[in-house]
């Protein structure tokens, strides 16, 4: 669709605005500052028109109009404020509070409640009437939806959000008149894809969540926003903490301020699985083997074991003895910090992590052309999408929702190519049904080769089919090409070859954890530097590193683990990772390898070290993380849990016992050793309580060597296509990176590309602890929910 | 199968009439109905199949319309009107005796399942009121010795 | 099945062919039946328009909107198809004439449809009656069927090349459904909530494509029109209100019936000499005008008026729908308020908060206070709340619930003033327990 530029001047309140034609008059009010209230409008929502709040009077009109559904006109006048208008809303609201329970003491929502907001602006104190109030007991819908059905005032956002957003419809209007209840799709609960979209944009009390509901009051609440911890797509979500027994606990996920990427959306994981926070089962202490046992031990005695085998293994192995896999959830500025520990001190390439998508051949294609990388913000309006493989509905929520919107709003065109029926191909024009290893013959196919194209037609697809497909995808001259980890490789490389070779396209290539992408960016691979670098371009990093970089390539994760179960690797540094989970290793299987995992929970991984440290996750740090597109966010601690640390500050500990000069890491200002004070909570050292006061003051402290900026600013400076603005990253904004290696980037072997496979139910191991995410029932059907469409 | 075949059969060829499925929909509940004497899950269940909507969607609609129900009625469901035509000339008398007479009230259904009872808007007999409608059989000018009559017509009937 | 009732003041047009057993196509036929659908085939489409406009045809289901006007706004071209839809969801409380019609001519509603669909261009009609209606929808099928058997519905209906499909519908009970956009939504299958207007059905209206909605009478009119001449047809009438209309008489008169007169035929000759008087010789002491959505008359302005849409409006009050409803003396006004107000609060789709809530709190404050519990700031209250629904709603069902409610208050606020204070109702031997409405 084409944007309307047009603009048109009106006259509200005698004030002179103008807006471009086609908007509605609530929004161009809005834009100019004129507030006008409504409870059933919802920007992006189909119109209802049913609360009547928003109602002004145009001239010429003979009635009060609603400023919801009346586009603006070339010297319309309006009044918004005036006796009549503010009686009409005021009688409104007098209606609406006669059978609205007035529990607002005990309501999730008061303070935060749109209707209480109202009646304070209208002052519709004086009761009329005398009859009493219709009670209904509060419903339980879904482990983490509750309805109280008295408070909910039928403006119909949450039916609308639901169907038209979420595409689930999973809530409908039954009975007539006064008798009129939302009602969900099971009759008496829900089946759906428990996004609690419908509870944030309940203006009222009316949708609770199961996970916040009577447990606090939005003003005891200190909101934090930062990043998601789940998913690729890197959801900004503002955390509700408040304090706990334990450090600062959080109780809420949203993000109604509609800042970030993704808007108001959030899904389940997004809204409510951050309870691993606070998992009984986290660690509270280090704990180091004793008698073949893992036991409770001091910090110091923690160190000092890890500093006294990692230097004398250094002493004996050199670099070769070490093995490092560092974590998709960790923070940019830890990996980037791990990497750096790893070549520098440990001296080894030895360095991995479970990659789930082929970044390094995405940057080599993409070499030269960082303005091909789609952002995420690129799907919002982007006339066009090619997806190919995945499923992100699942897999990537936000994204999913995103091209939904884009189709709904601004008529895009989906073209989808799976192997399997995805739930997004209702929205999608086109869609190739293709057998599960046809990806690089579709490529092929697309490039040209019709050769390929009977291989590629199955009973479901057939070859006009695909021939019309990719007649319309030439037709197409702005489209986002967007894959899944099924295109790696060779077949990665010809189809971003075959897309530069048009204008207009840009691509987007998926990855699976919160911080897979930052990952690789910060070279958690044997072969590749910071910013996809290859080793031999080493030149910048020695000079800052101020030592000489291992120079051949290092073992990959597989083999490290393969070379730790023949007794061939001494010593392996673990950090947010499980990797003997996903490679099926049995305690007892690792031989003579002094095993250092840095951990929230004893997960298999950490139940064969030798020492476990307690590690905290990303509610409860500071640094930055960059999602799947490329889009760099920055991360603030919201949570807090006594006995557990930064991996940041647990990697430079480790080196200052081992030895090193903690300012050779991180390059810290002037800041001195002394200043490893303590770095959590209201009990941080001075250090921290500095840093504190100079955020305050928006001057950005480097004056501990545990400040994630610091790092953030070496990264800055050295890793390519992190050039990025730090005025809008420091104002909470995502900005863009551009994974663009010098020159060409390593290929990587295929096969050790293991995509998470994750549902939206799931997230990899840190899922296990959200009791939230594993208590609904979708979780468990055995099925895959939403259950994949039809494909033919 | 949930409805007899030829009202299926009615249903298939009557749809193509309509530019999309559901719009069917209204009068396929209520002849749903009438055959099966209420809206049953397994009619439901058919009825969104029939149509393509959601079963969620097809309650939504249901429960909109005063006629369908998803609960069986008495064979002969009496409903009085009481609106302003009738109550001028006495349907509230009408309402009062039939649930005197019948011994149940407002949507109920008598212990043997041959009457029901229900008061009702205007149905459309303003100018031979007071009236009383009997499933779809329209019964005007009625007092309550006639309502007598006429229920004692359709006892026999049963 | 109901009686047909008969006054020399009547002008037999739409009633003509009444009592005759026109529902069969033979007799239609040989009444002169199908013969305007021939002559309208032979005229352009805006011919027919022009003579409708001539007529001076105004909508009998409420609003008095000019027909030919309404059939104008339809646009010539339309990428998606124009439907002609029929509203006979016959709802509205004091009336009953569509029932009549479809029972006794519905091939008059049938080719009415035609005439107005080759006005507009429209080649497909539907014909909604509603739920309660089952044994008119029974009518209405066989004659469809008859028609389409004749070659009057079909493919290349009367031998022309125009292929015309008209399709019956039914309602299950809902009055809101009458509203004209909350009807398209209940044909497509839903909820029969209103759609935002604009836009308007003339150019958005049933699955997106323009279309025509007309009452059954406004519509079984248009045969009477093409066969006898716009200006003819006019002449019944004053000007600008053409024709005759069925106006259903009921409540307190001693010949109830719905009787055929020309518009602005006197309201006072109306009640005494059709309607034959009220009972027992009491006196008048209100007429409904037209459906339970008007202002209520008191007797001296019911003895003034006559029944016709531009004298109402000149009062800033409405003529309705045709159901006279006439109250005698001995009526409580408070009763008969809440009578009318349980009604608009068991239909209101809900939709709206005005009408979802103020309904319901009018009925419960006019229960408790026809009841006996009211108090002196109820009066004021039931008035500021019926103030404050009117012209704030979605749809016009708040109006329709807020205006008899006013007019009630209003003009006979000396009968609320007397239920005051405890006392029962003053009016009646008895109150009647609250029916109970769900
Ligand atoms: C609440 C409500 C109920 C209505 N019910 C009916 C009805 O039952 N029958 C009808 O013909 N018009 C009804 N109308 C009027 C219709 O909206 C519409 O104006 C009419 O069908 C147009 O036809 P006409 O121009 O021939 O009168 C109703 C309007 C409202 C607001
Ligand atoms: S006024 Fe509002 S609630 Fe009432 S019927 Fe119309 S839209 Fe529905
Ligand atoms: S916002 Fe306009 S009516 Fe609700």
């Amino acid at each position: 669709m084409v944007e309307n530029t047009q603009l048109v001047s009106l006259t509200v309140d005698g004030k002179k605005i103008s807006a471009p034609a086609g908007t509605l008059l609530i929004d161009a009010c809005k834009a100019s500052g004129i507030e006008i209230p409504s409870f059933c409008y919802y920007p992006g929502l189909s119109l209802q028109a049913a609360c009547r709040m928003c109602v002004v009077r145009i001239d010429k009109m003979p009635k009060l109009q609603t400023a919801c559904t009346v586009p603006v006109a070339e010297g319309m006048v309006v009044t918004s404020e005036s006796d009549e208008v503010r009686q009409a809303r005021k009688a409104t609201i007098e209606i609406l509070l006669g059978n609205h329970p007035l529990d607002c003491p005990v309501c999730d929502a008061g303070g935060e409640c749109e209707l209480q907001d109202m009646t304070f602006t209208y002052g519709a104190a004086e009761s009329r009437f005398m009859e009493a109030k219709a009670h209904k007991e509060e419903q339980q819908w879904s482990p983490v939806v509750f309805f109280d059905r008295p408070r909910c005032i039928l403006c119909y956002r949450c039916v609308r959000v639901c169907g038209e957003v979420m595409d689930v419809w999973a809530l409908g209007v039954q009975n007539r008149g006064v008798n009129s209840v939302i009602a969900p799709n099971m009759g008496d609960h829900l089946e759906c894809e428990e996004c609690g979209q419908c509870i944030d944009i309940c203006p009222v009390g009316a949708l609770t969540s199961g996970a916040y509901r009577y447990k606090t009051r939005p003003w005891e609440m200190n909101h934090v926003g930062t990043v998601c911890t789940h998913c690729g797509d890197g959801c900004k979500t503002t955390l509700g903490v408040r304090r706990a027994d334990n450090g600062m606990e959080i109780v809420r996920g949203d993000n109604r301020d509609k800042s970030g990427i993704n808007g108001d959306f959030l899904c389940i994981k997004g809204r409510y699985a951050f309870d691993f926070q606070q998992h009984p089962d986290r660690l509270k202490q280090p704990l180091v083997r004793k008698d073949g046992k893992l036991k409770p031990a001091t910090w110091d005695e923690a160190f000092d074991t890890i500093a006294k085998r990692f230097n004398a293994i250094r002493e004996q192995h050199g670099g070769a003895g070490f093995g490092v896999i560092g974590s998709t959830r960790t923070t940019n500025e830890e990996n980037y910090l791990l990497q750096k520990f790893a070549r520098s001190v440990l001296g080894t390439n030895n360095i991995d992590h479970h990659r789930t998508a082929d970044y390094p051949a995405f940057a080599a294609a993409l070499a030269g052309k960082p303005e091909m990388a789609a952002s995420l913000r690129d799907f919002e309006k982007t006339p066009a999408i090619l997806l190919i493989g995945n499923d992100p509905t699942h897999q990537h929520p936000m994204l999913a929702t995103a091209i939904r919107n884009n189709v709904r709003l601004h008529g895009a065109k989906l073209f989808i190519v799976n192997h399997e029926g995805l739930k997004l191909r209702r929205q999608s024009k086109a869609y190739a049904h293709i057998p599960k290893d046809g990806y690089g013959k579709f490529i092929a196919f697309l490039g040209g080769d019709d050769a390929v194209a009977s291989a590629l037609a199955n009973g479901h697809t057939n070859r006009e089919q695909l021939m019309a497909m990719r007649e319309m995808l030439r037709g197409e001259h702005q489209l986002v090409i967007v894959f899944g980890a099924e295109v790696r490789g060779k077949d990665l490389e010809t189809l971003v070859k075959l897309g530069m070779s048009h204008t207009g396209v840009k691509f987007a290539c998926l990855g699976d954890y919160a911080n897979s992408r930052g990952a690789a960016d910060m070279g958690l691979y044997p072969d590749l530097l910071p910013g996809f670098t290859p080793l031999a371009d080493a030149g910048d990093f020695a000079a800052e590193y101020g030592a000489s970089l291992p120079k051949s390539a290092g073992m990959d994760l597989e083999k490290m683990v393969d070379a730790a179960k023949a007794g061939k690797l001494p010593a392996m540094f673990v950090v947010g990772a499980n990797p003997m989970a996903r490679y099926n290793v049995q305690l007892g299987e690792l031989k003579n390898c002094f095993l250092v995992v840095q951990d929230m929970f004893l997960t298999e991984t950490a139940a064969m070290a030798d020492v476990v440290l307690p590690a905290a996750n990303a509610y409860e740090k500071s640094g930055t993380m960059t999602n799947t597109y490329g889009d760099l966010q920055i991360v603030r601690p919201a949570g807090d849990f006594a006995g557990a640390k930064p991996d940041l500050e647990l990697i430079v500990r480790i080196a200052d016992r081992m030895g090193v000069a903690p300012q050779s890491l991180v390059p810290f200002g002037r800041g001195t050793r002394a200043d490893m004070g303590q770095s959590r909570g209201a009990q941080s050292g001075e250090a921290d309580r500095h840093a504190i006061w100079m955020v305050a003051q928006g001057i950005e402290p480097k004056v501990s060597p545990f400040d994630p900026q610091a790092l953030l600013d070496e990264i800055q400076r050295l890793v390519p296509g992190y050039g990025f603005s730090r005025l809008n990253l420091f104002a909470g904004n995502d900005v863009p990176t551009h994974t663009a290696g010098k020159g060409k980037g390593a290929h990587q072997d295929p096969e050790l590309i293991w995509p998470a496979n994750d549902t939206l139910f799931t997230s990899g191991t840190l899922g296990r602890y959200s009791n939230t995410l594993n208590s609904v029932v979708e979780a468990h059907e055995g099925k895959r929910y939403p259950t994949q469409v039809e494909t033919d | 199968m949930v409805i007899s075949e030829k009202l299926d059969r009615f249903f298939t060829e009557k749809m193509p009439e309509y530019p999309t499925k559901r719009s069917f929909l209204v009068p396929m509940l209520l002849y749903t109905q009438d055959e099966l004497g209420c809206l049953t899950d397994e009619a439901i269940a058919y009825l969104a199949k029939k149509t393509e909507l959601t079963e969620l969607e097809v309650r939504n609609v249901i429960s909109y319309y005063s006629m369908l129900r998803t609960k069986p009625m008495g064979k002969f469901h009496v409903q009085v009107c009481t609106n302003i035509s009738c109550q001028l000339r006495g349907g509230d008398e009408i309402y009062e005796h039939c649930k005197h007479k019948l011994g149940i009230g407002h949507k109920q259904t008598t212990a043997d399942g041959v009457f029901s009872l229900e008061e009702v808007e205007c149905i459309g007999a303003c100018s031979w009121a007071p009236a009383v409608q009997v499933n779809y059989d329209f019964h005007e000018n009625l007092t309550p010795g006639k309502m007598d009559k006429v229920l004692e017509d359709y006892r026999n009937r049963k | 099945m109901a009686d047909l009732v008969q006054h020399p003041d009547e002008v037999r047009v739409i009633s003509q062919r009444f009592g005759k057993g026109a529902a069969g196509i033979e007799t239609y036929l040989a009444l002169g039946g199908y013969q305007s659908l021939r002559k309208a085939l032979g005229m352009k489409p805006d011919e027919i328009i022009n003579e409708v406009k001539t007529s001076a045809l105004r909508g009998r289901g409420g609003a008095g909107f000019p027909t030919g006007m309404k059939w104008s706004f339809v646009p010539k071209e339309s990428a998606k198809p124009k439907y002609i839809l029929v509203n006979g969801d016959e709802s509205e409380p004091g009336t009953c004439k569509d029932r009549l019609i479809l029972e006794h001519d519905p091939h008059a509603v049938i080719e009415g449809v035609l005439i107005a669909g080759l006005a507009v261009g429209a080649r497909q009609g539907f014909i909604y009656v509603r739920g309660e209606y089952r044994y008119l929808v029974d009518i209405l099928r066989k004659a469809l069927d008859e028609a389409r058997a004749k070659g009057f519905v079909g493919k290349k209906i009367c031998g022309s090349d125009v292929d015309f499909e008209v399709y019956w519908h039914t309602g299950a009970g809902a009055y809101e459904v009458g509203e004209e956009s909350a009807l398209m939504e209940s044909l497509e299958g839903k909820r029969g909530i209103p759609r935002i207007r604009p836009p308007f059905p003339a150019v958005v209206g049933l699955w997106g494509g323009p279309t025509v909605i007309n009452n059954v009478e406004t519509i079984a009119a248009i045969p009477h029109i093409i066969e006898m001449g716009g200006a003819k047809y006019a002449s019944y009438g004053p000007p600008k209100n053409g024709g005759t209309r069925l106006f259903c008489l009921s409540g307190h008169v001693n010949k109830p019936g719905v009787y055929e007169l020309p518009l602005g035929y006197p309201m006072k000759k109306l009640i005494y000499e059709v309607g034959g008087g009220i009972p027992g010789g009491k006196k008048l002491k209100a007429v409904v005008p037209g459906g339970s959505s008007t202002f209520l008359l008191t007797p001296d302005e019911a003895d003034g008026i006559n029944c016709d849409f531009d004298s109402f409006s000149a009062r800033g009050e409405f003529l309705g729908s045709g159901g006279v409803v006439v109250l005698d003396e001995d009526t409580c006004m408070v009763n008969f308020a809440l009578r009318i107000m349980k009604f608009y609060q068991h239909e209101s789709c809900g939709w709206c908060i005005p009408c979802r809530e103020g309904t319901d709190w009018l009925k419960k404050t006019l229960t408790r206070f026809h009841a006996g519990g009211g108090v002196d700031k109820d009066i004021d209250n039931i008035l500021y709340l019926s103030q404050n629904m009117l012209g704030r709603t979605f749809c016009p069902l708040g109006d329709a619930a807020a205006i008899p409610t006013m007019s009630i208050v209003k003009k006979w606020r000396n009968e609320f003033e007397d239920h005051l204070h405890g006392k029962p109702c003053p009016y009646e031997s008895r109150v009647w327990p609250e029916p109970a409405l769900a």
